[in-house]
């Protein structure tokens, strides 16, 4: 069946990805200082550091340490963290809940801003409303998020003092063992509400001129002239035939987008000092913490690999039309 | 009274370098079961002429002027509310193009279902039954399943199929259709057509047939409008405008049929092509293309000369109808 | 170069000057732009000192405020950083910087683009797929995501002294890597446009190179989309420098940006020392928007068929 083939397909595909990625990932490990350095320190002669490399594997040829990676990653084991002395990929599973709330925080803003606006800039171009949507879309993309961050802790935190300026409170919700999100108490969204608007900061101006120059384009075709013949109520035509044709290529750029949200999340996670895999990253570089800043890169990396695959399924289910062979362009 | 009358209609397009008009004054009568052809070539504006009907011209075009009675109603003077009572429920429309026509992430029972409900108080069951039944009239097979078919899944002759189905869905005074074949393959248009024309005649249901092919008109009318550069130059009773032609338009697009002429020769293509609406000549618009202009072409429009029923905008109408100038 | 000399006169007659005069924001927009860019040219003469030059600072300037305020020092229009340095004078210098960096990564983008575009569509086949799906994935996983993580490498493999040392240059690389693919596929449907036409068959027939021949007749075609593109990748660089800076990956403090000013004002700013990321700040927003607001405007004008995304 075509669908099975394309889910192959797909898989491959993403699989070499990850392969690349672990290579990327391995050679830096290899090439960041020496890690017995960070294990025994500089005391040890020159002689039994010989005799310890040997034992470690580190004189093996390039491959073969390659592969002993590869084995332990798909294990779960991505090393030690030198700083907080754990499993990084525990230390990675203790910061991924901040930054999951931080993401959703913020895609539910995109969602609820963007999808009116942008349909509301489509429909009618020629409103006051539009005219500032679309000014303001210009004005938005040309403020960098760290400073959209700075300015919302400046107003909001040091000057009205409504909301708080750093961290993800104390009153934190455990929903399953080792998970916990802020969504659930006062305290944790109040925390939670300028760092989700300053990440959504840079995706407004971007969705919303998405949304509205596919829905105009939508708006334009045969079906939509079609849908008002049969005499069917705006409502419909806009919001299910104008809607739905729209929401096709929105998904496609959006989910995409996943790679600049994460990116996103490390500048506005530094400003908030929000305890997520973003900040966890940057003290990492700071400290040379290597086996951290491969876990991360390679935990990223699975993430946008399986976020992508799951947007082309999702596309080629809410499509009907998308032809199965090869890749959707 | 007819059940359309559309009296010295005439649109508009506000552009950057001036207003185009797209119809001048055009009159056409439409009566309850009957089939009208509107002819022309590409430009000609006989698509406007169906949209300008429902109100349904991309802006920023308009109707600038005249009237359209449809039973009883002036549809130029309705409001959005009113019109769309008319649209899809009194007058259905045929597009052209059957792929482009459906939309592509709507099941076909769903964009025949809300069809009804956007006109009847129908329950959703009672809706796909009715559905289901057009699907069977248009001859297609197995119509319950295919109702949760998307377009895609079909070909374009039964995609027409469908579209002809929902125009038939809330049994209206008249369908306009919009070169209904054109994009189809050749092998299935005449099979479109005889079915289009044969629920027409069962359903008693008025038919606007927009075409460039006078074969197809002579086949279906009853009576037809030919259009030039947005004006009526002939119209009058399908069976005398084919045989006797008058305007030398009319008479070069039946002189371009195929099959007109001795097997193996060339087609009569009318020298030239239409002018785009930036550039209509004065006077006849048809005079640079016309085998039989005279200064007096040049000088102003001719006015519709009515022969006795069959009506001409031609100087030379009555030489040319009597063979004088032939 | 003569096609050149003949696009110029064609762009001179067109109407895009015309539209140009009419238009007031495309004009405030082009007027901001280009006193930013003859600031930061400028800057040496215009500053009142070098603040790349320890020598010339005093740290007993430190924190002085802008000379509105109470306590301002006409000396220091602007105010001083946390280290003494003349607000002003670090700014106009930080501006040099961003300006050099965002312009010479667009440079390294556009060439590499430019080639590979070249290369993709006139090979076709495996190593048009190969590019096109890099180009993909790169763009799926964003500019500032590969310019942190391979920047963040740098950094730890060289250590923080010798990084600071080459900063610039990696910002350029990097940002400049990251960024082909946009070039690279409007280049690429060019060719593939272009490749149909018979003349390259004629020139293959006598002999000559089909993809010199075809390089000479698509560059001065993609002209205005390559226009439209730069100007807002220019935009795009150097906030992504502002954000690497930020990070503290990007320009150290000893030689910086306007992201670096940004950056090292941050602390202050709950402390009352308001001016040190506000004045960068403003700098950096003003330049970004004037040119994003032109680059919208020559889209709008130009109107080149760009891909979308």
């Amino acid at each position: 069946m075509a669908i099975v083939a394309f889910l192959i397909k797909r898989l491959m595909q993403a699989v070499l990805v990850m392969l690349v990625i672990s290579l990327i990932g391995f050679s830096i490990q290899d090439n960041l200082g020496d890690p017995l350095r960070e294990l025994v320190g500089q005391s040890v002669p020159e002689a039994e550091r010989e005799a310890l490399r040997d034992r470690m594997g580190l004189n093996d040829p390039f491959l073969e340490q390659y592969w002993r990676f590869l084995g332990n990653a798909v294990q779960g084991d991505l090393g030690i963290s030198y700083h907080f002395k754990r499993p990084a990929l525990d230390v990675i599973a203790d910061k991924f809940p901040a930054t999951v709330d931080l993401v959703i925080g913020a895609t539910i803003i995109i969602v609820l801003v963007s999808v009116p606006l942008g349909c509301w800039c489509a429909i009618r171009p020629r409103s006051w409303l539009s005219r500032v949507a679309m000014g303001a879309s210009i004005v938005g993309i040309s403020i960098p998020v760290f400073l959209t961050a700075i300015f919302l802790i400046y107003v909001f935190s040091v000057n009205l003092g409504w909301l708080p300026s750093f961290g993800r409170g104390e009153s934190l919700v455990e929903i399953v063992p080792g998970w916990t999100t802020g969504f659930l108490t006062w305290g944790g969204l109040s925390h939670l509400i300028l760092p989700s608007i300053a990440l959504s900061s840079i995706f407004l101006p971007l969705f919303i001129r998405l949304i509205r120059s596919e829905m105009m384009e939508v708006l334009e075709q045969d079906y939509i002239r079609y849908a008002w013949a049969k005499g069917l109520a705006p409502r419909r035509v806009w919001f299910l035939h104008a809607f739905k044709n729209t929401l096709l290529p929105v998904i496609t750029v959006g989910g995409v987008q996943i790679g600049l949200m994460l990116a996103y999340t490390i500048l506005t996670e530094t400003v908030f000092q929000w305890p997520g895999l973003g900040f966890m990253f940057i003290e990492a570089v700071t400290r040379v913490d290597t086996p951290l800043i491969i876990a991360y890169i390679i935990i990223v990396g699975l993430i946008f690999v399986v976020t992508n695959t799951v947007v082309d399924l999702i596309y080629t289910l809410v499509n009907p039309t998308v032809r199965l062979v090869g890749a959707p362009s | 009274m007819p059940l359309l009358d559309v009296r010295d209609l005439r649109v508009e397009f506000p552009t950057r370098h001036g207003v185009l008009t797209a119809l001048h004054d055009v009159d056409f009568t439409v009566d309850r079961g009957e089939r009208l052809g509107i002819v022309g070539e590409s430009g000609a504006g006989k698509s406007v002429a169906a949209f300008a009907i429902l109100n349904l011209i991309s802006r920023p075009g308009h109707i600038a002027g005249g009237s359209i009675l449809f039973e009883g109603q002036n549809l130029t003077r309705l409001s959005i509310h009113q019109m769309r009572r008319v649209r899809g429920n009194r007058i259905s429309m045929i597009f052209q193009d059957p792929m482009m026509t459906l939309n592509p992430v709507l099941t076909i029972g769903t964009q025949m279902v809300e069809t009804l409900k956007a006109h009847r108080k129908i329950g959703d069951a009672e809706a796909r039954r009715i559905a289901a039944t057009r699907l069977g009239e248009v001859k297609i097979p197995s119509p319950d399943k295919r109702l949760d078919s998307y377009p895609h899944e079909l070909s374009g002759g039964m995609r027409q199929r469908v579209v002809i189905a929902i125009a038939l869905l809330t049994e209206p005074a008249l369908i306009i259709a919009d070169e209904p074949t054109t994009a189809l393959d050749v092998t299935i248009q005449a099979e479109i057509m005889s079915l289009m024309l044969d629920l027409c005649k069962t359903h008693g249901v008025g038919l606007i047939l927009i075409t460039h092919d006078l074969a197809v008109v002579s086949q279906v009318t009853q009576r037809v409008v030919v259009l030039y550069a947005g004006r009526v130059v002939e119209t009058g009773k399908t069976a005398r405008v084919v045989q006797d032609p008058v305007h030398p338009y009319t008479r070069g697009l039946l002189a371009a049929l195929p099959g007109e002429g001795t097997a193996g020769a060339r087609l009569n293509q009318i020298r030239g092509s239409m002018p785009p609406l930036t550039a209509v000549p004065a006077g006849c618009p048809f005079h640079p293309r016309c085998d039989h202009v005279q200064d007096s072409c040049r000088a102003a429009l001719p006015a519709l000369e009515d022969l006795d029923g069959h009506r001409v905008r031609c100087t030379r109408a009555r030489d040319l109808a009597s063979g004088v100038a032939a | 170069m003569n096609w050149i000399a003949t696009r110029m006169t064609a762009f001179l007659g067109s109407d895009v000057l015309y539209r140009f005069r009419r238009d007031p924001v495309a004009m405030a927009a082009f007027a901001v732009m280009a006193a930013f860019v003859l600031a930061a040219m400028l800057a040496p003469w215009l500053s009142s000192m070098n603040p790349h030059d320890p020598a010339q600072i005093d740290i007993m300037n430190s924190e002085i405020p802008p000379v509105w305020q109470a306590g301002g020092e006409g000396a220091f229009p602007l105010g001083t950083d946390i280290q003494g340095r003349d607000m002003l004078s670090a700014i106009l210098y930080g501006l040099r910087i961003s300006i050099i960096i965002g312009v010479f990564a667009v440079m390294v983008q556009m060439t590499l683009g430019v080639v590979i575009g070249l290369v993709s569509g006139y090979m076709g086949g495996k190593v048009d797929a190969f590019f096109m799906r890099l180009a993909d994935i790169q763009l799926a996983m964003s500019t500032l995501m590969l310019a942190i993580v391979a920047l963040a490498v740098f950094k730890a493999a060289f250590g923080a002294d010798l990084y600071e040392d080459l900063a610039i240059v990696m910002l350029i690389l990097v940002i400049g890597f990251a960024e082909w693919p946009q070039y690279a596929r409007t280049i690429r449907a060019s060719v593939l446009a272009e490749k149909k036409k018979e003349y390259v068959d004629a020139a293959r027939v006598i002999g000559l190179s089909a993809p010199v021949i075809m390089a000479r007749h698509i560059l001065p075609n993609t002209l205005s989309p390559l226009l439209v593109i730069s100007t807002v990748q220019v935009a795009n660089a150097i906030i992504n420098e502002a954000a690497l800076s930020f990070l503290g990956l990007g320009m150290p403090v000893t030689m910086p940006s306007l992201g670096s000013l940004i950056s090292a004002g941050f602390e202050y700013i709950l402390s009352g020392a308001w001016w040190i990321t506000t004045f960068p700040s403003i700098a950096l927003i003003s330049l970004i928007l004037a040119i994003n607001l032109l680059g919208d405007w020559l889209r709008d004008v130009l109107n080149p068929r760009l891909f979308k995304g």
